[in-house]
This record gives C-alpha cells, sequence and structure tokens, in this order.
C-alpha cells in the first residue's frame, strides 16, 4: 500500500474493507456488536423469517438496559422481580430468547456484569482499540474514547451486521477537533463536549468523523475520552476517536475479554501504530483553547445549546440566522425560560446522574465529592443516581459512595439507561425542570413536557445541593 | 422494500432545523416488536399544537415533507423511519441530514432529498400554497408547477437500492466468500480481534 500519510480514521477504515464496489460503496467488516433490547426484536424477526443465521455469534454481545425499571430486580428472596410494564416486559423477554437462540452471549438483568451496552463493552474489554463497533444506539460513538470506529446503527443494519458480519458504507471525511492547553479547576470532560457542541453546532460534525487531538484528551483518563467521544453524535458527527496510548492499555490490561499473554503483547504492538500520521490531511480542523472552557449548561432543547454557567439565557435576537431565531424562541417557550436570566438563578426540582455519557465510576466520584456532608435543597423533588452497571455499582458501594448519596436525599438505583430516555419508569414531570449528567436536552426526551439541562455530575451534585444551577467551582 | 423511481403529490411544510428523531417518534413507542403501526405516535409533540402541519386537511397523506437543517438528528432508532412510512411519507427534502437517520430512510424505500436552503424555501413557499411537487429519483430532480427545477445529488448505490427496492442483506449474503476470506485472512494474523466474548 502507498505511504501517504492517513488520519487514524482512514487506518482504521482501510484495515476493514473486504471490498469496494465500482459506485465507491465499501463493504466494511464489523468486529464487534453490541445489542439490546429495543432496536433488535425486529432485526431478529427478519433472520427468523428468512431463515437467516447470525454469522459470527461470538462478535456480538448483548444486554437489556434500555427498558428496565431500575428498581430492586430480585424480591427478598432473591427470586426476580416481574416487570410491571406489559410491552417492556414482552420486549424484554424477546431479547432473553433471542439472543441465546442465536448463540450469542447474552447478560441477564440480574448479572452482576448487566449495564448500558456503553458501560460494559469497554468494561469487559469486548470493546477494544482499532476495532470497528456498531450498536443499535447512537452513542456507540462512546467506545472511540479506546481508539475504536464506533458507531450507531439502524435495525436493518442490525440485521444486515448479524447475517453477514459487515456494513455496506460510504466512507465519512476526517475532522479534527484540537484542544490545546489545561481544562481550568471544575471543568470536567463533559463541560468540554458541551463547549465543543456549543462551538461547532448540533450538525457541525455532519458527514464527518472527528479526531479529538491535543494535550487536554492525552492527559485525560479512559472513562473521560468516553464521555467525550460519546457525545460527538449530538456534533452530528458518524463517530469520534481518541488515538489509543498507554492509558488505553493500562485500563484494558486483564479485562475478561481483552487480549491475554502473547496476543495482548501482539495487540499492543499493533494499536501502537494506530495514530494520525504527520503530515496527514482533515478535511476539516476547529481548535479549542482548553483556557476558554468553563462549566457550561444548555438553556435550550438541542445540545448546541450551550452558555457558560455564569452566562444568562440568550435573546432569540442573539442568533443571525432567521431559523436558528424561530429554534430559540421555540426551545425558550418550551423550556419556561426569558431571556437575560443568569442561568445560576434557574431553580431545579430534578436530579439525574447516570447516563452512557456519566455513569462511569470517576464520574459517581466526581458529584459524590461535591455531595460530601451535603443534602440535597428542600425544591428539589427527585434526586436519583443510576450507576452505568453491576460492576460500577459495586465499586461504588465498596468505596461508601452510595451512602454519601443517600445520606444527600439520592435514591441509589440498579443500572441502565433510566431517566436518559424516560422509556422506563423513570421519568420527569411535564414543566418540571431537570440537571441531567445525560447526553440530550430534546423536547419530550425525559419525559412529556419535561424540561432538561445538560450538565457534568459535579455540576448536577452542585444544582441538587443548592437547589439552582450553579457553579460548581463555588463549592469545593 | 417498495420501489421508489417518482413521487408526485402535497408535501407537507414543516421546515423546523434540528429536529430529532425523538420528535418523530417519541420514546414511549418504543417498546413494540413489530415495525407496524408507529404512525399513531409520528410527530407527537409537534401534533399537540393546535394548528400543526400534520393535522391540515390540506396535507393529509402527502408523500412528501420538507424540513430544516439536520433533519433526523439525535437517536438512531429506525421506528422514525417506520414512523413516516406508516404516515405515507415516502420523501424527505432538507439542506441536511443525520448520517444514521438517512442511511435508514433509504432502506424502508424513503428518499433523502437535500437541497440547499435557498431551494428549500422555495418549496416551502409552493407546499404552503397547497400546490404538487415532483420528485424524480431517475433524473434527479424536484419540479414545481411554477416550472421551479432543482437538482440533487445521491450516491450510485442508494439510487440503485431505492429504485430497485433491492434488499441489502441479501446482496452481502451473495458475497459471502471474499467475507470468509477476509475472516481467515485475520484469523491468521490477529487472532485476539476474532475471539470477541469466546475470549472471556
Amino acid at each position: 500500500m502507498a505511504s501517504r500519510p492517513r488520519t487514524l480514521y482512514e487506518k482504521i477504515w482501510d484495515a476493514h474493507v473486504v471490498e469496494t464496489r465500482d459506485d465507491g460503496t465499501a463493504l466494511i467488516y464489523i468486529d464487534r456488536h453490541l445489542v439490546h433490547e429495543v432496536t433488535s426484536p425486529q432485526a431478529f424477526e427478519a433472520l427468523k423469517v428468512a431463515g437467516r443465521t447470525v454469522r459470527r455469534p461470538e462478535l456480538t454481545l448483548a444486554v437489556p438496559d434500555h427498558n428496565l425499571p431500575t428498581t430492586a430486580r430480585v424480591d427478598a428472596k432473591g427470586a426476580p422481580v416481574p416487570i410491571a410494564d406489559p410491552e417492556s416486559a414482552a420486549q424484554l423477554a424477546a431479547l432473553e430468547v433471542n439472543a441465546p437462540a442465536f448463540g450469542i452471549r447474552y447478560i441477564p438483568a440480574t448479572a452482576r456484569e448487566q449495564g448500558i451496552v456503553h458501560v460494559v463493552g469497554p468494561e469487559q474489554g469486548f470493546s477494544l482499540p482499532g476495532t470497528t463497533i456498531v450498536c443499535g444506539d447512537s452513542h456507540t460513538a462512546c467506545h472511540g474514547g479506546l481508539g475504536a470506529l464506533a458507531f450507531g446503527i439502524g435495525t436493518s443494519e442490525v440485521e444486515h451486521v448479524l447475517a453477514t458480519q459487515t456494513l455496506l458504507l460510504q466512507q465519512s471525511k476526517p475532522m479534527e477537533v484540537r484542544v490545546d492547553g489545561d481544562l481550568g479547576p471544575g471543568v470536567s470532560a463533559k463541560d468540554l463536549v458541551l463547549h465543543i457542541i456549543g462551538t461547532i453546532g448540533a450538525a457541525g460534525g455532519s458527514g464527518y468523523v472527528i479526531e479529538y487531538r491535543g494535550r487536554v484528551f492525552e492527559a485525560m483518563s479512559v472513562e473521560e475520552r468516553l464521555t467525550v467521544c460519546n457525545m460527538s453524535i449530538e456534533a452530528g458527527a458518524r463517530a469520534g476517536l481518541i488515538a489509543p496510548d498507554d492509558t488505553t492499555f493500562a485500563y484494558l490490561k486483564g479485562r475478561p475479554m481483552a487480549p491475554k499473554g502473547a496476543e495482548w503483547d501482539a495487540a499492543v504492538a499493533y494499536w501502537r501504530t494506530l495514530r494520525t500520521d504527520e503530515g496527514a490531511a482533515f478535511a476539516k480542523s476547529v481548535t479549542i483553547n482548553a483556557a476558554d472552557v468553563e462549566p457550561s449548561v444548555t438553556w435550550g432543547t438541542s445540545p448546541e445549546d450551550v452558555v457558560p454557567i455564569n452566562g444568562r439565557v440568550p435573546s432569540p435576537e442573539d442568533f443571525a440566522d432567521e431559523s436558528k431565531r424561530v429554534a430559540a424562541q421555540k426551545s425558550l417557550d418550551y423550556m419556561g425560560l426569558v431571556p437575560g436570566t443568569p442561568m445560576t438563578q434557574v431553580p431545579i426540582e430534578n436530579v439525574f446522574i447516570g447516563s452512557c455519557t456519566n455513569s462511569r465510576i470517576e464520574d459517581l466520584r466526581a458529584a459524590a465529592a461535591v455531595l460530601k456532608g451535603r443534602r440535597k435543597a428542600d425544591n428539589v423533588r427527585w434526586a436519583i443516581v443510576v450507576p452505568g452497571s453491576g460492576l460500577v455499582k459495586a465499586m461504588a458501594e465498596e468505596e461508601g459512595l452510595d451512602k454519601i448519596f443517600t445520606e444527600a436525599g439520592f435514591e441509589w438505583r440498579e443500572p441502565g439507561c433510566s431517566a436518559c430516555l424516560g422509556m422506563n419508569p423513570d421519568k420527569v414531570p411535564p414543566g418540571e425542570r431537570c440537571a441531567s449528567t445525560s447526553n440530550r436536552n430534546f423536547v419530550g426526551r425525559q419525559g412529556p413536557g419535561a424540561r432538561t439541562h445538560l450538565v457534568s455530575p459535579a455540576m448536577a451534585a452542585a444544582a441538587a445541593v443548592t437547589g439552582r444551577l450553579a457553579d460548581v467551582r463555588e463549592l469545593v | 422494500m417498495q420501489p421508489l423511481s417518482r413521487v408526485h403529490g402535497r408535501a407537507i411544510p414543516l421546515g423546523l432545523k434540528n429536529v430529532d428523531t425523538d420528535i418523530i417518534i417519541p420514546a414511549k413507542w418504543l417498546k413494540t416488536i413489530s415495525r407496524e403501526g408507529l404512525g399513531a405516535g409520528a410527530f407527537e409533540s409537534l401534533r399537540a399544537e393546535p394548528g400543526n402541519v400534520f393535522d391540515d386537511p390540506a396535507y393529509t397523506g402527502a408523500p412528501i415533507l420538507i424540513a430544516g437543517d439536520n433533519y433526523g438528528c439525535g437517536s438512531s432508532r429506525e421506528h422514525a423511519a417506520w414512523a413516516m412510512l406508516d404516515l405515507g411519507i415516502r420523501v424527505v427534502i432538507a439542506p441536511s441530514f443525520s448520517d444514521i437517520h438517512s442511511g435508514n430512510a433509504v432502506k424502508n424505500g424513503i428518499l433523502p432529498v437535500v437541497l440547499t436552503q435557498d431551494a428549500v424555501d422555495r418549496l416551502l413557499e409552493v407546499a404552503r400554497e397547497g400546490l404538487e411537487i415532483t420528485v424524480d429519483l431517475d433524473a434527479q430532480t424536484v419540479t414545481t408547477p411554477y416550472q421551479d427545477r432543482f437538482t440533487f445529488e445521491i450516491d450510485a448505490f442508494r439510487k440503485h437500492c431505492l429504485l430497485n427496492g433491492l434488499d441489502e442483506v441479501g446482496l452481502t449474503m451473495a458475497r459471502g466468500e471474499a467475507i470468509g476470506g477476509f475472516e481467515a485472512q485475520r484469523t491468521a494474523a490477529q487472532p485476539w480481534l476474532m475471539r470477541g466474548t469466546a475470549a472471556a
């Protein structure tokens, strides 16, 4: 192969091309496939109807997460608690039957390893650098934090991957988001990615795969990188990536499904080649100074509606283009906000700490550090913590974090997607606000009429304590 | 999937930007294990607004939807495409689409047409007059009774699949030998890549 300098994205892409069609569409091999209960039943049904099998069952891992209640899953005698909603129960039962019927490893709802697909994949070492990873869920971009090319797919594509272990794809363009310098105290990976989306817009990454580059990302833990890459989709990008390095390898070593022994050494040697070459060209490049990033919060109903916590609710007139003015007015009406209001004067009735963006152990530690010795404000009606997996939950309990949360007035729940998308019973009531560590502030996302403000785990804790959106830097 | 070549009819003038798939079909409708009947929940939050375009009798059964920038952003739920199809929508015209949603649309026989904002604004005007628009996939054009004529780009493979109503899974399964060759090569060179869940 010619030695044209290539980006990390191009290297991973090239390594997975089975063949290229005359029209430029490539048949791309898929190394890892995660399956959950919501976007898979129609795919399994289609396989059954056509008499098709799963080509490589060991390359797919199934776990329920979206629809599961986060209340106790077993009763005092250890028997599974039935799921009250009949539709949810039927969908969960379908996965429980389909996965083993097609030879796919299934993690049951009651297992310690159960959790949100995007927390489970890295945690088990199923997700690896340089691999292609897909799931019927747009936040699959998350796994890019390990240096994998990971992206969400629809149910037809879930069926395509199950049957052929490939996808027919057009190559995206490589985009660079470079952040140099250091993040200030109290400024987290979540604040940074919200700032990035606010800067480039909800469609700013459309048609691209983003590579996050620069010192800030090199200094991040794997969990912080997962948070950043997770929200690439909110900027419209197909995927987000961070080059794997020693931090990545240390995170993966010894995980159950990671390579072992001589294969581990061979894998690491290969992973070290996964870096953008000197002189490789990006189709688009954005540079951000880390020092400009402050704790961030959203005011509207698109993840691009971001302001610093010490900013104010914008006015529709602040926007140059007409369609954005119309959208801003609609957002303000839905959110019940008045232009010019300082964000720190926005009261909060609900707090949600969880989701594939922010439910890993470091997230829980960051929130607990703010909550320790404090209690939620009286106007905060509902505050819950939903760990990303049973293993995260167990680790947090070992560290005593569960006690800090419950003493602060939070409910300590079982793992799942929960109030991020309000599919299970965890919903924010109509007209009420929620400081949420999730990834989407869309209309009705956390329940019909619910008003979402996206924040970091530490900022969610600060909101709980003060009963309003608050600058965590004033509490630590 | 139903082949699609030429669609002629009224167009729903939505015009809104960043229409996410939670708006197209809210999460509570995703508990189904079927692809059918999702039209009942389509655009639920928008339809709760009095005087919304979806419930305007002038657009009942209209096969074309005109939207703003970044249509179908957010969740990968293919339920959004199934819901639109159930409403009878076969073409969406917008300045840009989310990657995942436009792929889901095509796989269900819905054509995403990308035009400039100016062209979209013009088509919105025509649609608001209740006039019919013609979308011709073969010629890659959108035309109006006022003789407006806009051309659009679409990748050749998508066009081929839409025109012929092809099942991609079937097409790829016919390439089983090439896939097998690729797998054999990987198993020899990087066996750890092929272990997956069997590694544990």
